[in-house]
């Protein structure tokens, strides 16, 4: 059984910060595939759409028939471990310095034999369902876990290696007047958070969720705008070293698009927090993150944004805010690309219409900051990157996936309505 | 060199006459005036760097700034206000410069602020202060002293649900000032020329409706009022030449007589 | 009823080996030309007598058997490049015959080398196949030894192996090695050495693990009219096979592709596997071993370490195996050690083994197990090779 973590000890002044290494991250194009299933956290696997056969590794042609139709499905992560090893030694810096590592053999209900790694609560040549993971390549890998949970499965060792975990981590989380703000802080104080920091704007002027933030009890408020570069270096450069997650949830929004507005005033404060805020975030407290991704248990872990779920296409009611919105996804992409060599994850949590007064003629259904908080916190947990948080962000995430120039049309008026 | 600007450059020099700032810092964290959120908003002071000495230019350092007319210590025009629209001369850059130099009488109401934080100054308190200070001369600058500008923080707004809450004139006071006594302009520490709860008398922001729609200018955000005499002063406060400007953050300015204090 | 065509009129001669060495600053074309010129030289021939070449090599990049003909100055009207690994030799050989027997070459040499650096095992292994790359290497970067140790894991549950089985092996594969010169391992393994060896990827510890070297093997291929010609000691061909991905139904990989094609050896050899006076398998591990052990024959399917028990595997014994250390203890030389096997055949049956010479061998059973592309190999080859006058 996984013993528990415990909370690490404070950092030895003395001793040098770990580099970060990183598992290989090299794959074929149709591999990435595995990938993008596990960004979601989903178990995908290649069948031939002429005979059926699920193929794994990932090919070009199937195995079966040599049809070059090979679609990947979620396909049941059943299985049983055949083989297993663990291994004590390896060329791999990273593995080098993890080892021992058990890895297995496991066959698939599904037809395969696939490689993985294995959960050490994992009985030898048992019954294990597959997990795909990003692993801190960023990259998919397969873990064989029991059929059942057991007790705090969550702390052994290669399963948090590949997740962003927040117990005994310390979580930054912008934008203290977001009604979020609260939920979001609660949640990860009850998810095991070691420490939450909060950044408040303007203190000089009052907001009624101050309070809610306060009864959550071990808030610290820091005093930080994201529009503000100085305040954000400040802070950096106090709180960059500690901050473990950070959680980007300050939002500007107003109504309309370009003709309804007639001025880019708005655009531009929604530019301000939504993009360039993301970006002052990114560049202040981003190398300091990075530089701790591999140091120890409450090592830099996570950047996680939440994105109005329009930044995949625009809603005509509020145009403006949802092309800076695509701005921010956009810039989370390249974080992704700039972060990769450290490890550090960026997971974007999106959203459809949110339970706030910005919202409020629009019509159900809409998101509490409570779902967002979870969203946030399984995300975390099981190591995502895109998370679709309420109906109508997974909503438009499938329209998205199956055609995108119909999403547009449907988004810009263009449907039946 | 006229007889008398000699003589004020060698009060200067010598020190009788001495030169005080009524100017808050720029800084990103100074409260503006917050309106209901579908309204546009005052953009707050906010600098970034463009190099420091370093590869985005090695031996200069420079920041581009952004920011509204209104923030911080700031300059009303005439055409800030709907009531000032079709007054002449009423942009920043329009206004003679003559305006920007002139007397100053600071109207002392920082005890009854301190007492009521939606203290109103009426025609009877400043007649009251007049027979104290004699008559507001005519195209004089009128500050009205709270000492609001040493409150920080959430204190300095005083915002609560019902909105802000910091003195100013009433509608009956600015009134007086423009129409019995044909001040210049009026000024004040706090964040507008009107009271916090301004927007619930009559006119609705009677010292910018009435100030402006008279052609007068208004000062914002001042500090340091309680080192001015009464009178006898003389204020410089040139804002920005900005081509059709409603405003502008200036640097403000007393020369103050050594024995006037 | 088999199809081959016997390898009739081809033989096999000059067979040379590079001595190993652990790490090498020289390239992959300086051990080539050292293997090529000792096997010429002991022939007494000169490059430009040859017109047939062959190489297998991991670590020759960016360059092919093409870019070693101008570099080494050959000539050649038949060319060929053996991607197999462990499986290169006996392929090399098979289709070098055929070009001599079909009169398309006159003389081919037949080369496998390489160097190591440093580096280059860590540097090998990352582009060593798309399905590694994908689902291998993540996995813990064990490199083969992850593969073998998942082999071995399954294998000792299924058969009821154990430890010492395999460790059997190593130590009458060291004992041979101390005969052999050019060995890396120069020290004496024991029982309890081997069972007390650091753990690598478990069950396999270090003795179970090849060692990494630079080395280089070659041998050449002409007519049996040729040979005599020149009075050259030879080997012949009795029959040859190769397979490749097969059985990929298998969950794991407990039996080998010479079960498909075992029986066509014999019978194109016509010969059994008790005719056989010893044997060169591949053994990068010694659970490979033991699969070829059943596989070829020897023994029944799991029986092969109650055969390893029951034999005595060391020069001497009643059952030589792999008389020059094998990779084991002579050390695994890149794509060398696809033809460790297949040199020391030769110079058993050709009576030029000297030092680790077996007694009246003259019909050896060579294998090659090559390219661990994913979970298993997938090239597996074997030749029986005889003496001149078997």
């Amino acid at each position: 059984m996984t013993t528990p973590l415990t909370p690490p000890p404070r950092k030895d002044p003395q001793k040098r910060t770990v580099s970060p290494t990183q598992p290989p991250g090299m794959r074929s194009r149709a591999s990435l595939g595995l990938s993008a299933a596990a960004a979601e956290g989903r178990f995908a696997l290649q069948a031939c759409a002429e005979c059926g056969k699920v193929q794994y590794p990932p090919r070009d042609a199937c195995s079966g028939c040599l049809s070059t139709d090979l679609p990947w499905r979620d396909v049941s992560p059943s299985g049983t471990l055949l083989a297993e090893t663990t291994i004590r030694t390896s060329v791999n810096l990273y593995f080098r310095e993890r080892a021992p590592w058990r890895t297995g053999s496991v066959q698939l209900d599904a037809g395969p034999v696939i490689l993985c790694h294995v959960h050490n609560d994992c009985d030898r040549n048992g019954r294990v369902v597959i997990w795909n993971r990003l692993d801190r390549s960023g990259q998919a890998v397969l873990l064989a876990v029991p059929e059942e949970r057991t007790p705090v499965m969550e702390d052994d060792p290669q399963l948090r290696a590949m997740t962003s975990d927040p117990k005994h981590r310390r979580a930054l989380i912008t934008d203290a007047r977001n009604p979020n703000a609260p939920a979001l802080a609660a949640a990860l104080k009850q998810a095991g958070a070691s420490m939450i920091f909060v950044a408040e704007a303007e203190s000089w002027r009052p907001y009624p969720g101050r309070k809610a933030l306060e009864g959550i009890g071990g808030i610290e408020f820091l005093q930080m705008d994201v529009t503000d570069t100085s305040s954000v270096q400040r802070m950096a450069g106090e709180y960059g070293g500690k901050t473990d997650i950070l959680i980007n949830n300050a939002r500007f929004i107003r109504p309309g698009g370009a003709l309804a507005r007639g001025d880019v005033a708005f655009a531009r404060d929604e530019m301000e927090v939504n993009y360039l805020g993301l970006l002052r975030l990114a560049q202040a407290f981003g190398p300091a993150m990075c530089g701790r991704a591999a140091d120890g248990v409450n090592s830099a872990v996570a950047w996680v944004n939440i994105l109005s779920a329009w930044s995949l296409s625009n809603n005509a009611e509020f145009g403006c805010f949802s092309a800076s919105n695509a701005a921010a996804y956009s810039l989370s992409q390249n974080l992704r690309a700039e972060f990769r060599p450290s490890g550090l994850r960026v997971m974007n949590v999106f959203t459809g219409p949110t339970e706030d007064s910005w919202f409020q003629p629009v019509p159900p259904p809409k998101v509490t900051p409570q779902a967002i908080a979870r969203s946030v916190i399984g995300g975390l947990r099981d190591g995502l990157e895109d998370v679709w948080c309420g109906d109508v962000a997974k909503d438009m995430h499938e329209r998205f996936l199956q055609n995108p120039k119909i999403l547009e049309r449907e988004m810009t008026g263009g449907g039946q309505g | 060199m006229s007889d008398a600007l000699i003589q004020l450059a060698q009060a200067l020099a010598d020190g009788s006459v001495k030169v005080v700032d009524l100017t808050h810092t720029l800084d990103p964290d100074f409260p503006v005036i917050i309106l209901p959120p579908e309204f546009g908003q005052c953009a707050r002071f906010r600098m970034e760097e463009i190099s420091a000495y370093d590869h985005r230019g090695p031996a200069w350092k420079w920041h581009n700034i952004t920011m509204s007319e209104h923030t911080g210590t700031h300059f009303d025009a005439p055409n800030h206000w709907i009531s000032g629209r079709d007054v002449p001369l009423n942009a920043v850059d329009e206004i003679p410069v003559d305006m920007f130099v002139g007397p100053v009488v600071v109207i002392d109401c920082s005890a009854e602020a301190t007492e009521d934080e939606d203290f109103t100054m009426d025609p009877d308190f400043i007649r009251a202060w007049e027979d104290q200070h004699g008559r507001i001369p005519e195209d004089a600058w009128v500050l009205m002293r709270t000492d609001w500008s040493k409150r920080s923080g959430a204190p300095y707004l005083n915002m609560r649900e019902d909105g802000a809450h910091s003195p100013g004139p009433s509608g009956d006071g600015i009134r007086f000032l423009v129409e019995e006594r044909n001040i210049r302009g009026f000024g004040t520490e706090t964040v507008g020329t009107d009271a916090g709860q301004g927007m619930h008398l009559s006119p609705p922001y009677p010292a910018h409706f009435t100030l402006h729609g008279a052609g007068k200018y208004g000062l914002q955000c001042l500090s340091n009022l309680d080192q001015l005499p009464p009178t006898g002063a003389v204020l410089m406060a040139a804002p920005l030449k900005i081509k059709n400007g409603t405003g502008s953050p200036l640097r403000v300015l007393a020369m103050v007589g050594k024995d006037a204090t | 009823m088999s199809r081959r065509q016997s390898y009739d009129g081809v033989v096999l001669v000059a067979p040379y080996s590079e001595p190993y060495q652990r790490y090498s600053i020289e390239t992959a074309h300086w051990w080539i030309a050292r293997a090529l010129r000792g096997s010429l030289q002991s022939a007494g021939l000169k490059p430009g007598d040859l017109d047939g070449f062959s190489v297998a090599s991991f670590t020759l990049f960016p360059d092919t058997a093409v870019g070693l003909t101008q570099h080494l100055g050959l000539c050649p009207r038949w060319l060929d490049h053996i991607p197999m690994g462990g499986a290169s030799g006996v392929v090399a050989l098979r289709r070098a015959a055929r070009a001599v027997q079909a009169g398309d070459a006159d003389i081919v040499a037949c080369v496998a080398g390489d160097t190591n650096h440093i580096d280059s095992f860590r540097n090998m292994l990352s582009s060593f196949s798309r399905f590694a790359m994908d689902a291998s290497y993540p996995y813990g970067y064990g490199g083969p030894n992850a593969n073998f140790a998942l082999l071995t894991d399954r294998y000792m549950q299924t058969y009821g192996a154990t430890r010492e089985d395999f460790g059997r092996i190593c130590i009458a594969q060291r004992a041979n090695a101390l005969k052999n010169p050019g060995a890396v391992m120069k020290k004496p393994l024991s029982l309890d050495d081997y069972m007390a060896a650091r753990p690598i990827a478990d069950p396999i510890a270090l003795f179970d693990c090849v060692m990494p070297c630079a080395g280089s093997e070659a041998f050449l291929v002409m007519t049996e009219d040729e040979a005599v010609k020149r009075n050259l000691p030879f080997a012949r061909i009795a029959g040859a096979i190769e397979r490749h991905n097969a059985f990929p139904d298998d969950p794991i990989q407990l039996r080998g592709g010479w079960v498909m094609d075992i029986d066509e050896l014999y019978e194109q050899a016509r010969t059994t596997p008790d005719t056989i006076d010893l044997l060169q398998t591949y053994d990068d591990y010694p659970v490979i071993s033991m699969m070829q052990i059943e596989d070829l024959g020897f023994c029944a399917k799991g029986d092969a370490a109650a055969f390893v028990r029951a034999h005595d595997l060391t020069i001497t014994g009643d059952f030589p195996h792999n008389t020059s250390g094998g990779q084991l203890s002579a050390g695994q030389a890149g794509a060398a050690g696809g033809f460790i096997g297949l040199v020391e055949a030769i110079r058993q049956v050709t009576g030029t083994a000297g030092p680790t010479q077996v007694a009246d061998a003259r019909r050896t059973m060579v294998s090659g197990f090559g390219m661990i592309n994913y979970d298993r190999g997938v090239c597996s080859s074997a030749a029986i090779i005889t003496s001149e006058t078997a």
